[in-house]
């Protein structure tokens, strides 16, 4: 089991090599512990507890050659010691079905008898709609990606208790409310995917669209979305879910494939207009085009209906595949939020039409639809709608109007990096200036999607 | 798991249509499905009293003990295997569309 290599290994590959088994094997030895057990907490800390005994085992005796079945191995005997213990205590019923079923765990290299559903087991209950959201999601971070509670609250930006009381209240739940964990059946699997995707996406989104000082702790959770997402993909695959899930992971390349050129050096947004495409990162792009045309093939043959992630992806691809801003297909791109429009019905997806209506056919037929939207009073406090007036009024040439529009936008703006960013252009508004039209990059792409949630 | 499920009104759910209340055909399937155990309306919060002992003295007041927009106007204790088994048990129940329903986990004692 420990055929490992007889030289004991550089320190730094031996914290590699935990790093990357923790990434690929977290879930698995959870999820089946989990199963197993029933018991959520005693599943995650015998799995931590695994991954600290190979920090201190690996650089003595090695890697070993399956760091999987190992790891599993120990969290298995951790879990039985801990069941014995608990047992000769107080024994609790049950308790030597669950050390039969422990023992009878395989370990060797082919991994457990039916992992994959065990993990999607996992995802499910983690994502579970009577769980609170903010719970949903550490839990999914916490179980399923293997992150430590330290490193969730700092990525949430609480405290370390706060986020274990989170967890704490979450099994809690799932285990007193009677969560069944399994992969729902068919009458609810489609609503509870939805489901783990809105959390991915949600989970993307906290990292993608963090700024300033808290952007540095915060990346890393648009990186855990898509891994997860990845993952959740490989799990649905064949599944009638498997197109959203792949359209979503495509949407989430695309966003992240523009990562270093969202912002400036002082940490002011930049628009999609004036974002340094040489900086976007082409592979991405490259892997969310295929993904979001494996995606689109497999609606077609699943006739499946369409869905947002896929339309929403198809959208950013129109941006993110324009050699430049001009050269942009915004009839497409309308034609698409009108799909959206009609899949996902929300007053910040018209909005978002609007603007590509201004772009393919000019500011007049855009703010005619703006001036609709904001007479229904429905986008009534929301900043970008003002924005985005105030934007095509400007390129109307009407100054006095699109500051006024401008003021408004400030008065709503949520944080000092959109007011900064409003300021700049209030500034430019002067009569002198000339009239430009620079729709902002979030009206385009990221904050309808922000809206739906 | 036997689990409550609190029958409440609810302000700002669709005006109550007496010819779509299908009680009686809810009742009738929980029961041949063995999950309905218990269940009954209440009377309104006009016909409630509220009693608090409080220093050995007995306190009886009229009315109930919150004074709120929403009320309980009925209840069921149900069993059933899980959790998504009560939501689609409380999802059928006709209040669902009138009012709300609120699932509560029965808690035994000693557990």
């Amino acid at each position: 089991m420990l055929g490992g290599d007889d030289v004991a290994p550089d320190l730094t590959d031996v914290r590699r090599a935990v790093e990357a088994a923790s990434v690929a094997e977290t879930a698995r030895i959870t999820a089946t512990l989990i199963r197993v057990t029933g018991d959520w907490s005693l599943a995650e800390d015998c799995v931590q507890d695994a991954f600290a005994r190979a920090l201190v085992d690996w650089p003595e005796r090695g890697v070993p050659g399956n760091p999987g079945a190992w790891l599993t191995t120990v969290a298995k005997n951790r879990a039985i010691d801990r069941i014995r213990n608990a047992a000769s205590e107080k024994r609790a019923v049950g308790e030597l079905a669950v050390l039969t079923e422990l023992e009878g765990l395989e370990d060797g290299s082919g991994g457990y008898r039916a992992a994959g559903d065990d993990r999607l087991s996992l995802i499910y209950t983690c994502c579970h709609p009577a769980l609170p959201l903010d719970a949903r999601v550490a839990l999914t971070l916490r179980t399923v990606a293997g992150l430590t509670t330290r490193e969730i609250a700092r990525a949430f930006l609480v405290s370390e208790a706060t986020m274990a009381k989170r967890l704490v209240r979450a099994r809690a739940k799932i285990r007193d409310a009677g969560i069944p964990y399994r992969v729902p059946p068919p009458e609810l699997i489609s609503e509870r995917t939805s489901g783990i995707m809105a959390v991915l996406y949600l989970l993307f989104n906290e990292g993608y669209s963090a700024t300033g000082g808290s952007s540095l702790v915060r990346e890393p959770l648009a990186l855990e979305a898509i891994r997860l997402t990845r993952l959740l993909s490989a799990l649905l695959k064949g599944s009638p879910q498997e197109p959203e899930s792949l359209g979503l992971l495509a949407l989430m390349l695309f966003h992240h494939a523009r990562r270093r050129t969202r912002t400036d050096a002082a940490g002011d947004l930049v628009t999609l207009e004036e974002q340094d495409r040489g900086f976007w990162d082409q592979s991405a792009i490259t892997e969310a085009v295929a993904l979001l045309a494996a995606a689109d093939h497999l609606g077609v043959s699943l006739r499946s209906g369409p869905c947002s992630y896929r339309v929403q992806a198809g959208i950013a691809a129109c941006h993110m595949t324009a050699g430049d801003f001009g050269s942009t297909d915004f009839a497409r791109v309308a034609g698409l939020y009108d799909s959206l429009a009609q899949i996902a019905p929300s007053p910040v997806v018209e909005l978002n039409r609007a603007v590509a209506v201004a772009m393919s056919q000019g500011p007049e037929a855009g703010l005619a639809l703006i001036d609709t939207l904001d007479r229904t009073r429905s986008l009534e406090g929301y900043y970008l709608l003002p924005a985005a007036k105030a934007d095509l009024l400007r390129r109307l040439g009407r100054q006095s109007e699109a500051r006024s529009e401008y003021q408004r936008a400030l008065d709503l703006a949520p944080s000092e990096t959109e007011r900064r960013y409003l300021g700049k252009r209030l500034a430019e508004a002067d009569p002198g200036a000339t009239a430009e039209f620079i729709p902002n990059e979030s009206a385009t792409a990221t904050q309808h999607e922000r809206g739906q949630e | 798991m036997e689990y409550m499920l609190f029958i409440c009104s609810d302000p700002s759910a669709p005006e109550y249509v007496a010819a779509e209340d299908s009680i009686v055909e809810w009742v009738a399937e929980m029961e041949a499905r063995g999950v309905a155990r218990h269940g009954d309306r209440l009377r309104p919060v006009e016909d409630a009293t509220t009693v608090t002992v409080r220093a050995g003295e007995v306190v009886v007041s009229d009315g109930p003990f919150a004074e709120t927009k929403e009320w309980i106007a009925g209840y069921d204790i149900i069993a059933c295997a899980d959790l998504d088994e009560a939501i689609e048990v409380a999802s059928k129940h006709p209040m669902a569309r009138f009012g709300k329903i609120e699932i509560r986990p029965v808690w035994p004692l000693g557990e």
